[in-house]
């Protein structure tokens, strides 16, 4: 058995998962500077995209690009549609943001009780008391 | 890892919105500073936020950003003059210059401030929580 697949999808879940908090942290912080346009991603997409990559590429040379696994790359942000568009070109909407990044957070915990629950049931096969 | 970078981002905006509630305060207390000329009397500044892009988010985290405070430009709106002959500060003709501070505006500036200062400093909250969840995966 391998034991990457034993957390299962979990453990790109927790990786996406923080790289997502990190952009909504941004999109907060630049809640008042003029022009920002706040971007998201569509989880369901990027995760599909990161499990997919089932092979992961080798880096032989500096030059090389890293192999991106649970990591969404700038290609795959989206710009936020505001509910009211704001005079200064801003699309942040912090109350939006801020609702998402809650989710966000608790999703992220949900994923870490997965985890939790895949460790304590391999430690209790090991023992096998 | 991404959580850490949480930090660096939100700091960066509470360092700004300080910049912000201190650029505040000097206009508020300076809202009736008057003076005898019009290069000499206070006007009314107010900091130019930026995002702050760094290299290392660029190639690896999806170009997330933080802020960083540009400048501090002062307010063009007209000074207001008075004919006050009697104020110690009065010039040859008997007028005063007053700043073009807006205190209601300046008050609106300051609670907007506070309140996006109170947003990053749950979002640290919430990634600190994340962080120490993480640390004790599996116990």
């Amino acid at each position: 058995m391998n034991l990457d697949k034993a957390f299962g999808i979990h453990a790109t879940a927790v990786a996406l998962r923080s790289q997502r908090a990190e952009l909504l942290a941004s999109n907060l912080a630049n809640a008042d500077t003029p022009g920002f346009k706040a971007r998201d991603v569509d989880f369901k997409s990027v995760l599909q995209g990161a499990s997919d990559q089932a092979v992961a590429l080798q880096t032989t040379h500096a030059g090389h690009i890293s192999d991106s696994r649970g990591m969404f790359s700038a290609g795959q942000l989206q710009y936020r549609q505001p509910h009211q568009a704001s005079l200064d070109g801003n699309t942040v909407d912090t109350q939006v943001e801020q609702a998402e990044f809650t989710k966000n957070a608790m999703q992220y915990q949900a994923s870490l009780r997965f985890l939790t629950g895949r460790i304590s049931g391999l430690v209790s096969a090991f023992r096998g008391e | 890892m991404s959580l850490f970078r949480v930090f660096e981002i939100s700091g960066s905006a509470m360092s700004a919105q300080t910049t912000r509630l201190n650029v505040t305060a000097s206009n508020m207390a300076n809202a009736d500073s008057v003076s005898s000329s019009i290069e000499q009397t206070y006007r009314a500044r107010h900091p130019v936020f930026q995002s702050l892009l760094n290299a290392e988010s660029l190639i690896s985290n999806g170009e997330s950003a933080g802020v960083q405070v540009a400048g501090i430009v002062e307010s063009q709106a007209p000074l207001q003059m008075q004919y006050r002959p009697e104020h110690p500060m009065a010039n040859e003709e008997g007028n005063i210059f007053l700043p073009n501070v807006n205190i209601v505006e300046e008050m609106a500036n300051m609670i907007s401030a506070s309140r996006s200062y109170q947003s990053n400093v749950e979002v640290v909250n919430a990634a600190k929580q994340m962080m120490l969840r993480t640390l004790s995966l599996g116990q």
